[in-house]
Formats: structure tokens, C-alpha cells, sequence
């Protein structure tokens, strides 16, 4: 039985448990509902929460631990050529094997050890997908028939089942935090294994960026160097491009929208440069390859300037038009929270609207607007698309916007993209970067989060 | 409360300063005349300051027109295809030749090209040398023949007759045909020659040649041949994504806000929930592509290039977005229904379930359609665990090798053919209807459910 067939019929079990649940309810309570301690349809849920959950958890931890007890026995019985075999050899032979098992060969591998391998591990599957089953069946039944007989006329059912919804709905909230765990671990473990054969400092604050592994041991310029400085210099560069165009667009917009505009303009203004933030960022990218590096080039022709076609200018430009909704709708809030008390003193003191804004809204709304900033930043640095279009790959240490750069997320997608042997330092290096990623949006975030709500207590 | 004083006191120190000097200054001079003097000016700078606000949002409205118009120019002529008509005679000879009886795997194995060589020569007697011939068949597309095989697939009585159809052209012929290739320029400066354009042009006079509704773009999979290629595979690839991913992120997320919201006791441990969630937010997306790559496939073992593997990933990815928009809407619910519910003697749940969730769904939904319309935009992520992959076929399920529309436009972006760039946009023009109407549809949410207490 296949997991999804499995996961329908214990669904289907589980629902006659609910009608055995309540109908049994029923029938102790003759007729008379309120003798019973909870209504009905919970000694129903009681009953299916018994037939469901036992199985479901079975059979997660089976289905997780299956593939690699599966592997370890096949590759065990491979014969002794193929048994002898690095970490990543074991891994392409067991690709081929799950290949030839999933079909997707198309007949064209023919080695007989494979082929037999491939035989031995659908046995295998089969058998224990079919233990898997009965077992998970049995469990089902085993609960509906265990709750039913405990159901009574003072049995708490009630209690029961919202004891396991609060339960559920805690796991659920603890998501979040594992996925903190998650990707902490996940970058840091990998990070750590590439400053082994590359040192931090090295990786930190070298100044050449060429990633490259040798394929042969004597090859010329084996070792590729990884110093991601160049990288580090590139983001900055793109992200400044992008700021110094979303940050006075940005607050300008949502001065004038939460000042001067008319409720209907606002209306209609706002939800419009919204959109802006909601396209697709790869959008953005089509946009900036095609149609802004060209016209960035021969504009710079025309003033007898030499932009790459392929310019940190015109990534940067673009990316701070995706970006001014950010400044502008989160500057727009911090404005608005602004007392009204403040505008009418400086009205009361004669001053001109323009003068209220710059002179009072705007210094008392300073550290929320710094927090809307850096919140921008932190999504400029992490902004991969427009980058791999348009702002290219060369590893160039230069602050010229006219030259190609490349940034963080641009050499953590190219390193990573495709085929890659999961130990090489070339992949590792993709997870360094990530790391470093990761830390300096974490604490950008944190930063400026922490700003904006103390801010917000501030005024209520 | 501190700032605004300050700023306030220096107006007030700054003006009764220049009161003060201009009034040694030049004693005829009240301070009431130096403020009308200073009016102009002042009413000046409020017009420009107003002025600068207004252009800033023309600015991002007009860079936002440009961005649709452009892409609309570039992308609208891919729902045409150029065609071409030809006297097909499905020769027996060619596709039956040893007289068999027929069955779909040796009809499968004709070779249809010749049936195409045999009417472009047809159509173009006089051309007789090998070279001239090969450039004559590269006006049709590599399509035609699949064309063909599915049409005497479907009815075999077809061989022995002669049929006029509409086949498609080369992609090159195509670009010719739509005015992205300039019959001015030099010779070897284009990608169709002079012998072909002649060949066309007599297409054309004989109305033999023609652009039709590109249904391939609609029905097909990805393909290396611009004009084979079509987005159905992307989409299928994006529908299996999205609703696997609304199905993870939906309940998961609910929950978790009726958590916050309704039971969790003010602590450290809620504290933290809330600041990793906050946090998550504004993690750039590339790194849950990282999680991805390192958890799920490396770790887990989970298959490579598949919708379930992006599931997992856009749920994580749009987990937060949905919690803080539920949250917001259990807040919207007033307490006095809760009281309500529980002095008419329901428990803590059902009061949760029976009355609070109903009326904040509306919200939820809108806040959940967001989150969709996010994770279906969104690339990065995705390259990292390989949904990247060149791939032909359909996905039928969450466990095959699958792309999605964003990366597809990443794909085609990055081919070097002149089709492509125009398939793009209108693979982009897709996205966007689908963007635009997803978040329509929130609106209308909001609009029609939205309540005030």
C-alpha cells in the first residue's frame, strides 16, 4: 500500500471511528443527552483522535527512518567491486539504484549488479511498506475499539480532546523556533566544515574571489581562492544604489500620502505603489537585464562614460523601485502614529505644513523611520533575482556603480545551482556566505524591529 | 515625547533671534512686517516640498506603467505563431512502407520529417541543390512532425490522402515574420537568409503563410526550441506548489495565531515565539532555499527538483506572513462576543472555534491569499533545491521533477534566443494575471467581509 493510499484509509477509519464514538454516546445516554458529560461529537472526535493519531505517528517515524535503512541494506548487498567506494561514489550508486527503481532510466542502465540492486531494494520497500500497513491498521482498530470502550456516561471526553487540540495548536507555535534551529544549524554545520579547509580570517578578509576546485590534483590554479571581500563590497555598493534611490522616494511618498493627500488620491495612491513590492522580484530582474542595463549603457555612451552592460547601476536602480513601497508604507504608519497634539502646536505657532513636517512630525518620527530603513536594507542585502540577472558574476573589488559586481546572493545561488558534490569546499563556501547572510540581516532585523516598537510604545 | 520640544523651542529661539537682530538693525521693521515679508518665500518652499511628495509617487507609479508597458510589448506577439499551410500527402510509403498491418509503435517510428520534405519540395520544385534543401526545411519547425505523428495516431485512415494543414514555422521564421528580424541588414548579419526570405515572401503572396493563436505556448511543456516551448508544465509545476503549500501553511498557521492570540500565558518562552516569528519575516527568502538544500534533501533524504521538497520550503517561507495577518484578524473580533460565548456556558474551544474563527476567517483567508501570491512570485528559494532542472514533462504528482513559472521565466530568460525573450515577458504576463488576480481577490475579501464593531 502506498503512503498517500495508507494515509486515506486511515483518514477513512478514522471518520467510522467518529460515528462508533458517538453513536456508542448515544446509546449509553438513551435518548437523554444531558446525562452525558461532554455533547455527543466529542466522544465521536475521542474516538477518531484514538484511531488517528497512534497510526500517524508510526508511520512518520517509519517512512523517516525507512530510506536509510533501506540503503544501508542494499548497498550491503552490492557485490564487492562496487562495495568499496568513497561517500560520494555510495551516493551516485544509490541514485542510479533509485532511479532504476522510480523508472526514470528508461531501460538504459544496464549494469546486472545495479539492475539486481535495484530488484533487491523494491523487495525490500514492498515488504516493508506492506509490515507498515498492517501495523498502522491494526493500531487504528486497536484505538477505535480501546475508546469506544471507555466511553461512558462521566468519561471527560470533552476535556480529552480539547487537552490534544491546545497540544496541537503548541506545536504548531513552536514552528517558528524550529526553523530558527533549523537554519541556523543547517548553514552553521556546513559553514564550519568549509573554515576547516579555508580559514575565517581568509574568508573574511581576502580580497581575491575565485571559486574554482581542482578536478586534478596538478592542475594550474588548483586552489580556488575565497575571499569574499569582494562580495562584501559589491552588496554594499548595489544596496547604497538601492537606497539612495528608495529612501527619499520612499519617505517623500509617504509624506506626501499621509499629509497632504486627499483621502480618495491616498486611496487609490497607496494600494498603486503597493504593487510595486508585490512583482515578483524575477520580474524585476527580466526588467533590469533587458530593458535598464541597455538604456543605463547608452545613456553612459552619451556622456562618454564605459558602462558594463551588465552594471552594479542599473541592478541598483531597479531594486530600489521594488523597494520604495517598504520605506514608504512602514514610514507612512510611524507618521500616522504621530499625536495629533503635536501637528496642532505647531499649526497653533504659525507654522507652514511643510514646516510642521520637517521641523516636529519628522524628528519625532526619526527612530521609526530609521527602523523602516534598515528593514529596507536588510531586504536589499538579501535580495537575490534582480542580482543574478542583472548585476552579473564577476568578483570585481571596486566601487564604481558603472562597472559588473557581484554580491553575496548571487554567488550563493551560482555555486549551488546544478550538479555539486556535497563536500567540495566550492559548495561549502555557498553556506559561509549564507551564514554571514543570515547574521548581518539577523541583526539589521532585530536592530531595527527592537527601534520601531519602542518607538511605538513611546506614543501610546 | 522628548524630540519634537526641542525642534519646537529652536523654531521659537531661531525666530525671536531674528526679531531681534533685525529689529537693531533697521528699527522701522515690526516683527509683524518681517513675517510678511518672509510669507512668499515661505509659501514657496511648502509648494516645493509638496511638489517633491507628489513627484515621488508619479515616480514610482510611472516606473511601474513602464514596467507593464514594456513587458507588454515585449511579450504580447508570443500568443501568435507563425504558420505555415502545406499539402501534406501522408504517403504510404513513407509510413508504411513494408505494407504491415498498422499498430501505433512502428506508425510512432515513421519519419514525418519526409513527409514535410516532400511538400515544401512540392510547394518549391525548383530547388534541387542538398544545401538549398536543408535551408529549405529549416522554415518549419522540428514541431511539424510531432504534429503530423499525433494526427495519424489519432486516425490512421489519413495515410494515402493529401491534407492542406497549418504547420508551425522555425522560430527564426517566426522572429522574421513578427518584425524582429530586419530584411535590411546585411546578409550574415541575420539569422535568415536571402534565398529564405525569398521563399517567404512567396509564402506570403500565396497566403501560405500566416500568424494563429499559439496554443503550444499554452499546452506544452518546456522545450529547447522557442517555439515548442510552452508554460503548461510550469503551471502545473506552480498549482501542485501552492495548493501543497496552502495545505501546510493554512492550518499550521491559524493555529499558531489562535495560540498567541487566545491561550499563550505572557512569558519568556511566548516572547521568544513571537520575536523568531517577527524575525523569520524579514530573513531574505534565499535563505530557506539554504534550509531547504541542507535539511530536506541532504538530511531528510526528501527527492530533489520536486513540488513536495517546495512545498515545505514556501510554507516555512510564508508561515509568518499568515501568522501575523491571523493575528491581527482574532484581534479585529471583539472580547464581548468571547464573553458572550462563555456565559452561555461554552468552553474555552468551542467558543474559539464556534465564534471567533468564523468571524475572523475573512481576514485569515485575505492574509493566506498574500502569503500565496508571495510564495508563487518567488524564485530563489527554489533554485536552491533544484526545481532549475530542464524539464519536458508534465508533473503529475508532488514527488516528480517539476519547475514553477517564476523559474521558468529565470530559465528562458538566460536562453540566448531571440524567441525566448519574447516568450518571457509573456510568461511574465501570465504570472502577473495570476498575481493581479489572487490579490484581487483579497481585495474583494476584505471589501465584502470586513466588519466594524
Amino acid at each position: 500500500m502506498s503512503p498517500s493510499v495508507l494515509l486515506l484509509t486511515l483518514l477513512a477509519l478514522s471518520f467510522a471511528g467518529y460515528q462508533t464514538g458517538k453513536r456508542r454516546s448515544l446509546k449509553i445516554a438513551g435518548g437523554k443527552i444531558s446525562e452525558l458529560h461532554s455533547l455527543p461529537s466529542f466522544y465521536g472526535l475521542y474516538a477518531s483522535l484514538w484511531c488517528l493519531i497512534p497510526p500517524l505517528f508510526i508511520v512518520v517515524v517509519w517512512l523517516s527512518l525507512e530510506s536509510s535503512w533501506l540503503a544501508n541494506s542494499v548497498i550491503s548487498g552490492l557485490p564487492e567491486n562496487l562495495k568499496v567506494q568513497s561517500n560520494s561514489d555510495r551516493y551516485v550508486t544509490l541514485n542510479d539504484i533509485k532511479n532504476v527503481v522510480s523508472g526514470t532510466t528508461l531501460g538504459t542502465q544496464t549494469d546486472p549488479a545495479i539492475l539486481n540492486a535495484a530488484e533487491h531494494y523494491r523487495d525490500l520497500q514492498q515488504i516493508s511498506r506492506g509490515l507498515l500497513s498492517v501495523i498502522a491498521i491494526a493500531l487504528a482498530l486497536a484505538g477505535i475499539y480501546f475508546s469506544s470502550r471507555r466511553i461512558n456516561k462521566n468519561h471527560r471526553a470533552r476535556n480529552a480532546v480539547e487537552r490534544v487540540m491546545t497540544g496541537a495548536m503548541v506545536l504548531c507555535s513552536t514552528i517558528a523556533i524550529f526553523t530558527t534551529i533549523g537554519i541556523v544549524s543547517s548553514v552553521l554545520f556546513e559553514a564550519i566544515q568549509f573554515f576547516k579547509s579555508v580559514p575565517v580570517t581568509d574568508f573574511l578578509f581576502g580580497l581575491d574571489w575565485s571559486p574554482q576546485t581542482a578536478m586534478r590534483a596538478d592542475q594550474v590554479g588548483s586552489s580556488g581562492a575565497f575571499g569574499a571581500v569582494p562580495l562584501f563590497t559589491g552588496t554594499l555598493l548595489v544596496s547604497l544604489i538601492a537606497m539612495i534611490v528608495a529612501v527619499p522616494v520612499g519617505l517623500m511618498s509617504a509624506i506626501y500620502l499621509s499629509e497632504f493627500a486627499s483621502p480618495g488620491f491616498r486611496a487609490a495612491a497607496k494600494p498603486a505603489l503597493e504593487i510595486l513590492a508585490g512583482i515578483p522580484t524575477v520580474v524585476y530582474g527580466f526588467f533590469a537585464a533587458l530593458t535598464v542595463a541597455p538604456f543605463v549603457r547608452d545613456l553612459g555612451q552619451q556622456f562618454g562614460l564605459t558602462v558594463s552592460s551588465e552594471s552594479a547601476l542599473a541592478a541598483g536602480l531597479v531594486m530600489g523601485v521594488m523597494i520604495i513601497p517598504f520605506v514608504s508604507s512602514l514610514s507612512d504608519d510611524v507618521m500616522n502614529a504621530v499625536p495629533q497634539a503635536l501637528r496642532d502646536g505647531a499649526y497653533a505657532l504659525g507654522a507652514t505644513q511643510a514646516e510642521t513636517i520637517r521641523q516636529v512630525i519628522f524628528p519625532a518620527a526619526l527612530p521609526g523611520i530609521v527602523g523602516s530603513i534598515l528593514l529596507a536594507v536588510s531586504r536589499a542585502i538579501g535580495e537575490t533575482m534582480i542580482l543574478v540577472m542583472a548585476a552579473g558574476l564577476a568578483a570585481n573589488l571596486t566601487f564604481n556603480p558603472f562597472e559588473a559586481v557581484t554580491t553575496v546572493t548571487v554567488q550563493i545561488v551560482t555555486l549551488l545551482v546544478g550538479d555539486q558534490e556535497f563536500d567540495s569546499p566550492k559548495t561549502l563556501a555557498a553556506f559561509a556566505l549564507g551564514l554571514v547572510l543570515f547574521i548581518v540581516t539577523l541583526i539589521l532585523n532585530v536592530y531595527a524591529l527592537h527601534i520601531v516598537r519602542k518607538y511605538r510604545e513611546h506614543y501610546e | 515625547m522628548f524630540t519634537p520640544y526641542i525642534s519646537l523651542e529652536n523654531t521659537v529661539n531661531i525666530m525671536n533671534n531674528l526679531t531681534q537682530t533685525s529689529s537693531e538693525n533697521t528699527r522701522t521693521l515690526s516683527t509683524f512686517d518681517m513675517v510678511q515679508k518672509s510669507l512668499p518665500k515661505r509659501r514657496a518652499a511648502e509648494q516645493r516640498f509638496r511638489l517633491f511628495g507628489l513627484m515621488s509617487i508619479l515616480l514610482g507609479l510611472i516606473v511601474l506603467l513602464v514596467l507593464f508597458a514594456d513587458i507588454t510589448r515585449k511579450g504580447y506577439t508570443a500568443f501568435l505563431q507563425t504558420q505555415v499551410r502545406l499539402d501534406i500527402y501522408f504517403d504510404p510509403a513513407v509510413l508504411n512502407p513494408n505494407n504491415s498491418p498498422l499498430d501505433r509503435s512502428s506508425l510512432g517510428k515513421a519519419d514525418y520529417n519526409a513527409l514535410i520534405k516532400g511538400a515544401l519540395s512540392a510547394t518549391f520544385p525548383d530547388v534541387q541543390i542538398r544545401r538549398e534543401k536543408n535551408e529549405l526545411n529549416a522554415v518549419m519547425s522540428s514541431g511539424a512532425a510531432y504534429e503530423l505523428q499525433a494526427r495519424v495516431l489519432d486516425d490512421p485512415g489519413l495515410i494515402g490522402k493529401t491534407q492542406s494543414l497549418w504547420l508551425p514555422a522555425s522560430d527564426d521564421v517566426d522572429m522574421f515574420m513578427k518584425g524582429n528580424i530586419d530584411r535590411n541588414v546585411e546578409e550574415s548579419g541575420r539569422r535568415i537568409n536571402n534565398r529564405q526570405l525569398g521563399w517567404l515572401d512567396y509564402l506570403t503572396a500565396d497566403n501560405r503563410i500566416a500568424k494563429h493563436f499559439n496554443k503550444t505556448f499554452f499546452t506544452a511543456g518546456d522545450s529547447r526550441e522557442p517555439e515548442l516551448a510552452g508554460i503548461y508544465g510550469a503551471i502545473t509545476g506552480s498549482v501542485l506548489t501552492l495548493v501543497g503549500t496552502f495545505f501546510l501553511s493554512f492550518p499550521i498557521g491559524i493555529a499558531t495565531a489562535l495560540y498567541l492570540e487566545e491561550f499563550a500565558p505572557v512569558n519568556k518562552w511566548t516572547d521568544l515565539i513571537e520575536v523568531n516569528i517577527n524575525n523569520l519575516a524579514a530573513v531574505p527568502s534565499i535563505v530557506f532555499g539554504l534550509l531547504g538544500l541542507a535539511m530536506f534533501i541532504n538530511f531528510f533524504g526528501l527527492p530533489r527538483s520536486t513540488p513536495v521538497v517546495g512545498c515545505l520550503v514556501l510554507t516555512l517561507m510564508t508561515l509568518p506572513t499568515i501568522i501575523i495577518a491571523a493575528r491581527a484578524a482574532l484581534k479585529s473580533v471583539p472580547p464581548s462576543i468571547r464573553e458572550a460565548a462563555l456565559g452561555m456556558g461554552a468552553s474555552k474551544l468551542q467558543t474559539i472555534f464556534h465564534h471567533v474563527l468564523p468571524l475572523a476567517m475573512p481576514g485569515m483567508l485575505t492574509g493566506a491569499i498574500i502569503g500565496m501570491s508571495r510564495a508563487l512570485g518567488e524564485t530563489a528559494p527554489l533554485l536552491m533545491i533544484g526545481m532549475v532542472a530542464f524539464i519536458i514533462d508534465i508533473p503529475k504528482n508532488f514527488i516528480e521533477p517539476a519547475t514553477v513559472l517564476p523559474v521558468q521565466i529565470f530559465l528562458w530568460a538566460d536562453s540566448p534566443e531571440r524567441a525566448f525573450v519574447e516568450r518571457t515577458s509573456a510568461a511574465i504576463l501570465v504570472l502577473l494575471v495570476f498575481l493581479i488576480s489572487m490579490n484581487g481577490l483579497a481585495v474583494y475579501l476584505r471589501k465584502r467581509y470586513e466588519r466594524r464593531w
